[in-house]
């Protein structure tokens, strides 16, 4: 775990002046107009009208900025993206700009993770404000990682490597009790006070979620299942020394939603994979997701039920979710898909990015994965976990990303093609059957990702969100999806993956994973018709709301997205690509 | 003497400019980011304007002589013009767009032309009055930047 000086400091001194603000705005006008008010507000300004340009400079020196201005509609590049990028990436706060009113779109920005959304023109009071924002993210941050730290250093000393189980433990369980009183992750890092007691002059460490620390994040999620994956479990399994419960927790929350965001490419991913005709349920393989590189096998912790389920193309899907992640925020809404049925295989595939593991289909494995893993773990970066990983392969979008599926499982037919342009692999979390996207209503963290629930009926509900919520899986399943509004899954339109072709595969997946799919919306994911069986429990995406009690997020996001990228998205993109349906029992939309 | 009575005019101006909802509120906050480091801010924001509100409407042009009508282009390029007028606080410019698109989005063709040219013709009016504003401002020498209409 690498530790990152705390940011507060830098702010320390003057702030908010000399705040550095990047500004993006195709439009001219707006733009000189915004950079004058920054700059009377005496910040310190960049400006530029290309989203690319801005993702490059913010690239370039990760220190360089405290705050993104964007304007939604860009030519280039759809400011949600930008938005998703910036926020996996780096971890900045986001604030969103557009004349358009419309609640939805509001609501979308929001869900993608803005700070914030102004109404053009802007104000001058409005942009006095802003600095808010870095405050409260770096003061989350710092408390996550002052907690972090300051457990770990009690951990530390009472625990080695080997016993540590135990040690942690106890400290575990003494920090949490301490924590309990703390807000839940639901809550907002900032409610809790308390970062106190521990750190008071300790220097707040941020922990680095790096792919073998992810790694073993997912390994131990898959081992305890998706529901039963609590901080503190997941703490335990995972040994290691200088890690908190809330950095397990935040990272929960930020892997979850990117499940979700997962499960919408991922079924879109199903879909394509249905698509492409694809017999195996391994739709999974979508080959989309070859971004995502490894498809999770999904382990026996979920029930998949369907062996043949593999869908994500064992392992293709996996493959894209590493990389994924970054792709995904291209718009490759198929990673989203991955949804993350299995939690844990996301987790795998977020640390082995490339990897692509065999879809564990055959059993029950959850393809999701493919991207939303490492996506996941960007999220979880905005909760002040940082998360190492980062995607394999750089925000290419997903076309580039490799197949890594070698779709060793079964999923031959999956396409480890890159149908899914996204490498989203489509996490068909079918819970219970394999691609399940793990819709699972819990949204514990409040992230509202829902991983893995196992049962795929559950799950649907999670996975719809993830992918959905994010315009990203909108993007590609815009097409689809809007046509479907509603959680039925136009199986056709839904996924528009750009690439999938193999939508037909997508469907089988999308049969089974119709019932758990109940969110979720075959739309997006059900390429191709080929799922007949996907409209059947195609429960519009709604479903999530429920599941997800505390995650307003998610669902929400989800019933949003839903309409606008697939209904549900967990559901009817599986439902396409369970089409081919091995038999999985895909999705039982549990609830 | 003369200056004042510059200053007056110009303050006329702009009196009936909002007055006759030329421009709303937004004006008055481009005046307020004027200052003696800035002094010129408004015009400069304004010729900006100018010049890409004229590639807008050329290509807004363009697309309304395509046959059929390709509505999400015109949206797509309506949005942004609209986007520009309301920086500026081109309250008509703005209020014709905004019925431009919702013609587009009924996908009236006829609407569209209709308001477009209604759109041109504020476009055009507004321009000329902001023009002679800024002409006489620029006479009048500096005066107090911003104030609000009652």
């Amino acid at each position: 775990m690498t530790v990152v000086e705390d940011r507060m400091d830098e702010l320390r001194d003057e702030f908010p002046i000399g705040m550095r603000v990047l500004a993006v705005d195709d439009d001219s006008t707006c733009l000189m107009i915004l950079e004058t008010m920054l700059r009377r507000c005496q910040y310190h300004v960049t400006t530029t009208k290309n989203a690319k340009t801005a993702l490059t400079l913010l690239r370039g020196n990760e220190n360089r900025f405290d705050l993104v201005i964007s304007d939604v509609q860009m030519p280039d590049m759809d400011g949600f993206k930008l938005l998703e990028l910036v926020g996996l990436e780096m971890d900045l706060p986001v604030i969103m700009m557009s004349v358009n009113d419309d609640p939805k779109m509001v609501m979308k920005g929001i869900t993608h993770g803005a700070c914030d959304y102004l109404l053009k023109p802007v104000r001058l009071k409005e942009v006095q404000n802003i600095w808010q924002h870095v405050v409260r993210r770096r003061t989350s941050d710092s408390k996550e990682r002052s907690k972090s730290s300051n457990q770990d250093k009690a951990n530390t000393d009472s625990n080695e490597r080997g016993s540590v189980a135990t040690g942690n433990s106890d400290q575990n369980v003494k920090s949490s009790r301490k924590r309990k009183d703390e807000s839940d992750y639901d809550n907002d890092e900032q409610e809790n006070g308390h970062d106190n007691e521990e750190s008071s002059c300790h220097k707040k460490a941020r922990v680095v979620w790096t792919v073998d620390l992810h790694q073993k994040f997912v390994n131990a999620v898959d081992q305890l299942g998706f529901d039963k994956a609590v901080p503190k479990k997941i703490l335990d399994l995972m040994n290691v020394e200088k890690l908190t419960r809330e950095n397990v927790a935040s990272h929960l929350q930020k892997f979850r939603l990117y499940l979700k965001r997962r499960s919408c490419a991922v079924n879109r991913e199903a879909n394509m994979a249905a698509a492409l005709g694809t017999t195996d349920s391994s739709f999974l393989t979508m080959g989309s997701l070859s971004g995502v590189g490894h498809l999770q096998s999904l382990t026996g912790a979920q029930h998949f039920h369907n062996n043949t389920f593999r869908p994500f193309g064992s392992g293709g899907m996996a493959g894209r979710l590493n990389t994924s992640f970054g792709v995904n925020l291209h718009g490759l809404p198929t990673s989203e898909i991955l949804h993350l049925g299995h939690a844990h295989n996301f987790h795998k595939s977020i640390h082995e990015p490339l990897k692509f593991q065999q879809a564990i289909i055959g059993g029950n494995q959850n393809v999701i994965q493919g991207m939303p893993m490492s996506t996941g773990l960007d999220q979880f970066q905005r909760k002040g976990v940082n998360i190492g990983v980062r995607p394999i392969q750089s925000i290419s979008p997903f076309l580039d990303v490799q197949p890594n599926f070698s779709l060793s499982n079964k999923l031959p037919d999956l396409m480890p093609k890159s149908t899914m342009g996204c490498s989203a692999s489509p996490v068909l979390d079918v819970s219970n059957n394999a691609l399940v996207l793990k819709a699972d209503g819990e949204n514990t963290q409040g992230g509202g990702l829902i991983f893995g629930q196992t049962s795929l009926a559950s799950q649907n509900s999670q996975f719809s969100m993830p992918l959905l919520d994010q315009g990203r899986c909108s993007d590609i399943w815009s097409n689809t999806v809007q046509s479907s509004g509603t959680n039925s899954y136009p199986p056709t339109e839904t996924f528009q993956w750009r690439n999938l072709s193999g939508a037909s595969s997508i469907t089988s997946l999308s049969n089974q994973s119709l019932d758990s799919l109940k969110d979720m919306h075959s739309q997006g994911v059900l390429f191709a018709n080929n799922s007949g069986q996907i409209s059947n429990s195609v429960v519009p995406f709604q479903g999530w709301d429920d599941n997800n009690d505390d995650s307003s997020f998610p669902s929400t996001i989800f019933g949003n997205s839903v309409d606008s990228l697939i209904d549900t998205d967990g559901h009817t993109s599986i439902n396409s690509i369970y089409n081919k349906n091995t038999d999985f029992s895909f999705f039982e939309l549990r609830d | 003497m003369d200056k004042i009575h510059s200053r007056r005019q110009v303050a006329a101006i702009k009196h009936s400019l909002f007055d006759q909802g030329y421009l709303d509120e937004q004006f008055i906050q481009l005046e307020e980011l004027q200052d003696d480091a800035n002094p010129n801010f408004v015009e400069e924001i304004v010729t900006l304007y100018y010049r890409d509100s004229s590639r807008l409407i050329s290509n807004l042009d363009h697309t309304l002589e395509r046959n059929p009508l390709d509505f999400n282009k015109l949206d797509t390029i309506m949005h942004q013009f609209k986007g520009s007028s309301s920086s500026i606080g081109a309250k008509k410019v703005k209020a014709e767009c905004t019925l431009f698109r919702e013609y587009c989005r009924t996908r009236n063709g006829e609407g569209c032309r209709r308001s477009f040219q209604q759109m041109k013709k504020e476009y055009a009016t507004l321009r000329k009055k902001l023009e002679t504003y800024f002409q006489l401002a620029r006479q009048a020498g500096p005066q107090e930047t911003a104030f609000r209409p009652k």
